[in-house]
């Protein structure tokens, strides 16, 4: 399917919630958490998950949820999770990802992780002063969540589920890491009792925002 | 990948003696770092000079001023997840404070039978022959995903 008509499937609120739902989550979603996630009926949500499957943008595995094997132990229950593949689509015609890593592949080859370090600071604080300042971890989390990094809080913890540079960040992991880290830092620098702090995790962006545990600065 | 193991080199030219304090932001992160390394999924091996805890004090033909990193991972996901996925991304961050801009590859990796454990010079050579040939079976890099059966064997001496 192509990428326009893959986005478009989420043009349905009732879809683009149960997405929003299943991405949410750190771990696979039967129908039922789903249909439940997303407040519809279970015949209702399997209908749409197959859709969105059928878009590419879900991805399915099973798994006997009982624990159980072997005759008797019931069919196992199909699972979702989002798919990987990205989709974008823009009109006109635009590739700022060419440009990008053409860009990324020549600052690594000169080094210019503190150059490129402290524009994305200066771009954090004036996306900072553009958004109103976060105030706590709750604010942080809205503020993340609005430039797509899909935070999760665990205790004074902000995960981040989604990096928005993740092509980019694996061509180029500690040019791009270190400037998303910057750029957070920036967002994130002048709320009190806040940091931004890298501690990377296979499958997660590099960074957590956290309490810190003085008011140190 | 059953019966096969991933070599690793990758080195770095020091802007400024190991005990200078400009240093002391990178020596510091060792410990720490190896200790990582030493307790990661899917690692095997890694060099230490005699009587040390990292190979800081290893020196090649490379030059005096060349620091040596090497290690064998079970695969190339493991290697990965340690290099770019723990701790020691925080230390690739600040990389400019402490090393110079590399003119040539600088790291390179390479596939072993499981349980052999790759030489100092053996690691070198492997560097020499991508920066002189570029990435293939016997010498590649991230970007290059050669499964251990895509090497032609050497002819044996």
């Amino acid at each position: 399917m192509e990428d326009i008509e893959a986005i478009a499937v989420l043009q349905d609120p009732v879809r683009r919630r149960l997405y929003e739902y299943v991405a949410a989550q750190d771990h696979e979603v039967s129908r039922n958490e789903a249909a439940e996630g997303a407040g519809i009926q279970r015949t209702l949500a399997a209908f749409h998950l197959d859709k969105l499957v059928d878009a590419g943008l879900l991805e399915t595995g099973s798994r006997r949820l009982s624990g159980r094997s072997g005759p008797g132990a019931g069919r196992p229950a199909k699972l979702y999770r989002r798919a990987r593949a990205e989709r974008q689509f823009s009109v006109p015609a635009r590739d700022y990802r060419t440009a990008a890593d053409l860009l990324a592949e020549v600052a690594e080859a000169a080094r210019l992780d503190t150059e490129l370090q402290a524009a994305a600071r200066r771009e954090g604080r004036a996306a900072r002063a553009a958004a109103g300042p976060a105030g706590d971890l709750a604010g942080a989390k809205a503020l993340l969540a609005a430039r797509g990094y899909e935070p999760r809080t665990e205790g004074d913890v902000l995960r981040l589920v989604n990096c928005p540079f993740h092509v980019l960040s694996e061509r180029h992991p500690a040019l791009v890491c270190g400037m998303n880290l910057a750029l957070l830092e920036g967002l994130i620098e002048g709320t009190e009792g806040l940091r931004a702090r890298m501690d990377p995790r296979p499958g997660l962006c590099c960074v957590v925002v956290e309490r810190s545990k003085n008011n140190e600065r | 990948m059953t019966g096969h193991h991933l070599a690793q080199l990758n080195v770095g030219t020091f802007r400024f003696p190991l005990d200078d304090v400009r240093m002391h932001g990178f020596t510091a992160m060792l410990d720490s770092l190896n200790e990582v390394a030493d307790n990661a999924p899917g690692f095997v091996w890694r060099l230490v000079d005699d009587g040390g805890n990292d190979a800081t004090a290893i020196r090649t033909s490379l030059g005096d001023d060349v620091l040596v990193n090497m290690s064998v991972w079970e695969s190339r996901d493991a290697l990965w997840d340690y290099v770019y996925r723990s701790g020691h991304l925080d230390m690739l961050r600040r990389r400019a404070e402490w090393f110079h801009v590399p003119k040539a590859p600088f790291q390179v990796m390479w596939w072993i039978p499981a349980g052999h454990i790759p030489t100092v010079e053996e690691a070198v050579e492997r560097l020499e022959t991508l920066r002189r040939q570029g990435p293939s079976p016997s010498a590649f890099g991230f970007r290059d995903s050669y499964l251990p059966q895509d090497e032609t064997p050497l002819p044996t001496a």
